[in-house]
């Protein structure tokens, strides 16, 4: 009688553990199979864009007239960027891939520009028709590339998760079509980097005043270590630890940091110099006992005592007991907004507990800012009425085609939301408008 | 006897300046000396919003954040009533701020406190401009968060005479950095934590700027999660960590680094030098290292 039991009671465990075991293995290829369609549509997405693009060039390039060419153009651009966002689904991260992504960004770029452009005014130079039919025939090497990936994969029934594990593992016998067909690509495209260097797709301008400003003898590690005692505070020897940047740096720096209870400084200077580009200071900060306004007064002292000459305050906010300010270049009552710093001060005790001027020191220069042609009156007429105008200053900002340019700058509200509007002071070209927010609903309150 | 005078009027004094402190209670619902710019929160905030908005300058929600909307309502005021136009809530505008409005302070924060959609304008029934919030959503946040994510403002005041707008109580709005939702925040808080949360703190700033310098990169996508969700970018993503509570630091760092700090010299790519396996990080140039992480190009 107990035998029975005993095995009756076995049979239903044995049953009851196939079954879950069973059912644990369903779910486990339920997930493996919704991961692998995420990453085949994101593959076979990517291949159709790609033909669809390939297409496109070839009917812009074929187009009589060239104003017609705005919309074609901001079809591939369309198309480039939904192609990158499918690379980026795919698993391709440790495979090197990054000219592809640089290649479709280029085109991208390009017919970007194009297509905000006034083509009636300023049509496809022969230069640019040359960039393009460039990237015809190279989009055109791609599509094939990516095609023959496409149908090997297919026939072969090739999966993307065997791809992820292959690149995982870094096995190096794995014979993966997938992943050969990839660096294919990559070794074509690779070839193409060099011979699009002279077309007009090239950097921004704000490459070309990099660090212009940094000056001044090589300064030697004690004397980088007796600076960041300065800006840390501290008065009496403490062990600081010190390192200088690798070959991938734009700028030679030392890192200074120091920590001690409760407290962790950290401190970048540039070799060159001794200029300071980031501070951060971690302590836990107290109850507030100043205000953000004194706390800007704190922080303005600050930056004067480090030699930022002729900065104004440009926004303040405060998060929790800390404020954080910004400051901009001001030159001659121009504000130069890619020249800025930032200042974090702990309210609790107004000690300064951050400063990065890293987009100071790398912008800063004395421009040349040439006189508005247009005044400020008439540089409203260019700005949507139904926007009340609240502020207006002169300034120097960066358009989307990375050229500094002058313009007017207008804070007004269009019903209860605040508009930045930027103005050419040329001509009268609506350069950017954005939405200013910066508060929100505190989701986590009430 | 001289000396039991002495000693009495000494006690005397001192009492009576015990009792002053004592006599005048202190006012909970009245502007504290600070002077209010734009960025500011707290009470002080909520008065002057209340204020304006009392006599039609302000018509946004009264919660506590000094944003361009308060800032508006007051240059305006400044400029109707011939006071400096500085759009800062210094004594004089205070002052007469409190000369032209009323402030039910009590009603204001009960309103508050109990999340009701209010406005305050002066000359209409109160009682008319208050309605319970509609519920939205269902409010399924879990309320764990709340407790991290304000746990500044919700340290215990003590009740000294600190002449700030710090108190118990809450705002029903935060600053946040233009173009980033507290969500966003979040997000980059918990892949900082899963990847970094035993780095100093520097290094966790650090790994919140790889993630904003790939989203401005037009090699890799264009958005916060789209990065964070890159397949195989991150390790605490692929392993799940990514979905451990992260802590205050975590989130300091993102705001750090969102508001511009970037102690990685733009680095697009960091591993841990003692499991990389992969060949390729090896030759990316290397920018610096940070606590256990190497920071390349």
């Amino acid at each position: 009688m107990l035998r029975w039991i005993a095995i009756i009671a076995l049979a239903v465990g044995v049953a009851g553990t196939a079954a879950w075991g069973y059912k644990e293995h369903q779910e486990k290829n339920a997930i493996l199979i919704q991961a692998e369609n995420t990453y085949q549509r994101a593959f076979h997405e990517l291949t159709y864009n790609i033909d669809l693009m390939h297409d496109k060039i070839g009917t812009a390039i074929a187009m009589n007239s060239r104003e017609r060419l705005s919309p074609e153009m901001a079809e591939i651009w369309r198309l480039t960027s939904e192609s990158l966002a499918n690379v980026g689904q795919l698993p391709l991260t440790l495979l090197p891939f990054n000219k592809t992504e640089e290649f479709l960004s280029n085109i991208g770029e390009f017919t970007y520009r194009t297509a905000i452009r006034d083509l009636d005014k300023e049509p496809l130079s022969d230069k640019e028709l040359d960039t393009l039919k460039n990237l015809y025939s190279q989009a055109g090497d791609i599509k094939d590339e990516l095609r023959q990936v496409q149908h090997t994969a297919m026939e072969n029934n090739l999966r993307w998760m065997d791809v992820q594990l292959a690149l995982a593992t870094e096995d190096e016998q794995a014979d993966n079509t997938i992943i050969d067909g990839f660096k294919t690509v990559e070794k074509k495209i690779e070839g193409y980097a060099e011979g699009n260097v002279d077309s007009a797709i090239s950097g921004t301008s704000s490459e070309n005043h990099k660090y212009e400003n940094i000056q001044g003898e090589k300064i030697s590690e004690e004397q980088a270590l007796q600076y960041s005692k300065d800006l840390f505070n501290i008065k009496e020897e403490r062990d600081l630890s010190i390192t200088e940047t690798g070959d991938g740096a734009d700028i030679p720096l030392y890192s200074i940091s120091f920590s001690e209870e409760n407290k962790r400084a950290y401190l970048d200077v540039t070799q060159q110099g001794g200029y300071p580009l980031t501070l951060l200071v971690d302590r836990p900060v107290g109850e507030q006992k100043i205000s953000l306004n004194e706390g800007f007064e704190i922080a303005k002292q600050y930056i004067e005592k480090h030699d930022f000459k002729d900065m104004e305050m440009f926004n303040s906010s405060q998060y929790e007991n800390v404020g954080i300010y910004s400051f901009i270049y001001n030159q001659d009552g121009v504000r130069v907004f890619a020249d800025a710093i930032e200042v974090k001060v702990a309210l609790d005790n107004g000690d300064i507990i951050g400063l990065t001027a890293n987009n100071y020191y790398l912008n800063h220069h004395e421009r040349d800012i040439p006189e508005p042609e247009l005044s400020s009156e008439d540089a409203r007429d260019f700005v949507n009425p139904n926007v009340e105008i609240q502020e207006d200053f002169l300034a120097v900002i960066t358009n989307d085609l990375g050229e500094e340019v002058l313009v007017y700058e207008f804070l007004g509200l269009l019903g209860d939301d605040t508009y930045r509007i930027f103005i050419n002071a040329m001509d009268g070209h609506e350069e950017k408008v954005e939405k200013l927010n910066g508060k929100e609903i505190n989701y986590a309150g009430i | 006897m001289t000396l039991r005078k002495y000693i009495l009027l000494v006690i005397i004094c001192l009492s009576a300046i015990g009792l002053q402190e004592t006599y005048f209670p202190k006012e909970v619902d009245a502007f504290t000396n600070q002077v209010i710019q734009r960025g500011s929160t707290g009470d002080d905030v909520i008065e002057l919003q209340a204020r304006l908005q009392y006599i039609g300058y302000y018509n946004g929600k009264i919660d506590g954040v000094f944003g361009w909307g308060t800032y508006w309502a007051l240059r305006n005021f400044q400029k109707d009533y011939s006071l400096d136009i500085d759009g800062l809530a210094g004594l004089k505008t205070r002052q007469k701020l409190v000369d032209v409005s009323k402030f039910d302070g009590k009603w204001v924060h009960e309103q508050i406190a109990k999340g009701n959609d209010f406005t305050y304008y002066g000359g209409t029934d109160l009682a008319k401009q208050t309605k319970p919030k509609a519920k939205a959503g269902g409010g399924s946040t879990p309320p764990k968060q709340q407790s991290t994510q304000n746990t500044g403002n919700q340290k215990k005041s003590t009740n000294n005479t600190a002449n700030t707008g710090n108190t118990e109580r809450k705002t029903t709005a935060v600053n946040v950095p233009q173009g980033f939702s507290q969500n966003d925040i979040n997000l980059m808080a918990n892949a900082v934590y899963g990847e970094a949360r035993g780095e100093p703190y520097e290094g966790q700033v650090a790994v919140a700027s790889v993630i904003l310098n790939r989203v401005e990169s037009s090699t890799f996508p264009n958005t916060v999660a789209g990065v964070i969700f890159e397949p195989r970018a991150f390790t605490a993503v692929a392993d799940g960590q990514i979905w451990l509570t992260p802590n205050d630091k975590a989130r300091e760092a993102v705001l750090d680094a969102i508001n511009g700090w970037d102690p990685t010299g733009e680095a697009l790519y960091y591993f841990n030098p003692d499991t990389a396996t992969s060949s390729w990080i090896w030759g990316r140039p290397q920018i610096k290292r940070i606590g256990k992480h190497i920071f390349c190009k």
